[in-house]
């Protein structure tokens, strides 16, 4: 029971880094560049439901919705001024702008909200929780909540993926931007809207963390952020499908080494799964390879 | 003479005139006029890196002239970005096909059919696959997967589904067995028919020559030589260089 108990834990965390992993993936896919800042919009989203529910005295719905459209606004603003400037700039650059970004959310929030940590409202995800095998095993609302979340978000976006006109634009971007342009396709909008979803996904993210872990501060976003690039990357960067798998064996893993190896070497041991799978598997597990053109 | 003087006030479908286009410092068209009139198939014939497939992309919008004008149907069109050029009524078959690998055939043909209205493309897509069946019987296939010629036709199929007003084509027959070669000139020479004008980009300059009505010879960035198709196949500078005579 205990184990099963572990394995759900595990699920609800790698669920958390699934939707964040999506934002990597879905940005490096169709912008090319990992957005390094996409971590702390997490976090973003976590102060803006904070004060919404808290402060402005917003029913927990309306504050999850407050923070998504918060964060849609933010990442495509971020996306406007930071790295569209940059479009054809070198890599490193933009990464460099995107490692800058996240300092710069940081320290605002730094400055707006303080160092010291903040406890999440606990009411804004307020579901009861279900008890099994004659209450043997117990799984708390957030827990179930995130993991339904996680399997609702993806299939809504495989849908918008493959189904409409927009996901088929974005589709098209990501595999060649000049033949996406001649077909009429804005490459500027189709990345707008890239980060619009992934910045909104950040903060449903952000609100199931700390509903999940209720201390929060500015760095909130930073450890999750690194965990998720890492999903995206063990799954397969680029790969939606791969987010998923990524993200739902790195918060197993995590979970599983935390109850029964040692609660100090869990990232590490995430980590080095993460590096005997790019050893056999360069693009990750559901990576596609890539064919070098001639 | 009164056929000639209204021809003649005609105005070209696209007019480009004095183009210049750089890659850094690297100057790739210097100074390229050239015009293309309804109906007509038009084509540029030059050694490789002569800059065939710059003029193109520029004239798509893919690339900025750093001087020139592109007017097409008699609108200045310079400066407008590539995914609006095709509201326009201009679409590019790229160098290379650049057919979308990890979609369906049928899904590469809807996207070639962006700018138009939903209503539209289910007649469109009844019309490309009549005139590629090759096409329709792979309807469902993933683009990566079709032989090289499948992938050129696919790849004219898409510029088509726009419904261009100018279809412009860079090097459709490269790296084709000559069989598919001619197949591919046959679909030009009926797209012709059908009343699309055509504006072709081939290193291939017999075969091109010999469907196109009006040619350019481009020499390193420059138009060296220009006039009717049927003139230049007899003429002595272009079968040396070109025709291999
Ligand atoms: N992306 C690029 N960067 C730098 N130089 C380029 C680039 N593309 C083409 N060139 C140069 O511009 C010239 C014209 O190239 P291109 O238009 O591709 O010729 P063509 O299509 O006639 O073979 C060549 O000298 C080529 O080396
Ligand atoms: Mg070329």
């Amino acid at each position: 029971m205990d184990f099963l108990f572990n394995l759900v834990n595990g699920l609800s965390l790698g669920s958390i880094y699934a939707i964040i992993a999506l934002g990597y993936t879905m940005v490096y896919g169709i912008a090319k560049m990992l957005n390094f800042a996409h971590g702390d919009v997490i976090m973003v989203g976590a102060y803006i439901s904070f004060c919404a529910f808290q402060y402005w005295g917003l029913p927990p719905l309306p504050s999850v919705l407050a923070a998504m459209i918060f964060c849609t606004v933010l990442g495509v603003f971020i996306e406007r001024l930071a790295y569209r400037p940059l479009r054809s700039a070198t890599s490193l650059a933009v990464l460099i702008t995107a490692i800058g970004m996240s300092y710069l959310l940081q320290n605002v929030a730094l400055l707006i909200f303080k160092s010291d940590p903040k406890n999440y409202p606990g009411q804004i995800i307020d579901l009861p929780g279900l008890s099994l095998f004659g209450g043997q095993l117990k799984i708390s609302g957030v827990t179930l909540l995130t993991i339904i979340a996680n399997i609702v978000i993806m299939i809504l976006l495989t849908l918008f993926i493959n189904r409409t006109k927009l996901g088929k634009a974005m589709r098209c971007v990501s595999e060649d931007r000049g033949a996406a342009e001649l077909m009429g396709i804005s490459v500027n909008r189709t990345i707008s809207v890239t980060f619009a979803i992934g910045s909104a996904l950040a903060a449903i993210a952000g609100v199931l963390l700390c509903s999940a872990y209720p201390i929060f501060d500015p760095y909130t976003g930073s450890m999750p952020g690194i965990k998720a690039f890492t999903a995206a990357v063990f799954g397969g960067i680029g790969s939606i499908p791969g987010a998923m798998v990524g993200g739902l064996l790195l918060g197993v893993i995590e979970i599983l080494g935390r109850a029964y190896i040692s609660t100090q070497l869990a990232d590490a041991i995430v980590f080095a799964v993460l590096i005997i799978v790019l050893l056999v598997k360069p693009s990750g597990l559901l990576g596609k390879q890539v064919r070098e053109k001639v | 003479m009164s056929e000639n003087t209204t021809r003649d006030q005609n105005l070209p479908l696209l007019k480009v005139n004095d183009l210049h286009v750089y890659y850094g410092a690297i100057h790739a068209v210097k100074g390229i006029s050239l015009e293309v009139h309804e109906g007509e198939i038009v084509t540029l014939i030059g050694a490789n890196g002569a800059g065939k497939s710059t003029t193109l992309n520029t004239i798509a919008g893919l690339l900025k002239p750093r001087q020139g004008s592109i007017v097409l149907g008699g609108v200045p069109v310079d400066g407008t970005g590539a995914s609006k050029m095709v509201y326009k009524g201009l679409s590019l078959c790229p160098e290379g096909r650049r057919v979308f690998q990890h979609m369906t055939v049928r899904e590469n043909l809807e996207m070639g059919a962006y700018s138009r209205p939903k209503e539209e493309i289910e007649a469109s897509l009844a019309d490309v696959f009549s005139r590629f069946p090759r096409l329709k019987e792979r309807e469902k296939q993933i683009g990566g997967t079709l032989s090289g010629g499948e992938q050129q036709m696919l790849a004219m199929a898409r510029a088509l589904m726009s419904k261009p007003k100018l279809m412009m084509l860079d090097e459709p027959s490269m790296g084709l067995a000559p069989i598919l070669v001619d197949q591919i000139f046959g679909i030009i020479q009926e797209l012709h028919e059908s009343g699309v004008t055509i504006l072709l980009v081939e290193q291939n300059a017999q075969m091109a020559l010999s469907v196109a009505d009006r040619a350019y010879v481009l020499e390193t960035g420059r138009i060296s030589m220009s006039g009717n198709a049927a003139d230049l196949l007899q003429n002595d500078d272009v079968q040396k260089a070109y025709l291999g005579n």
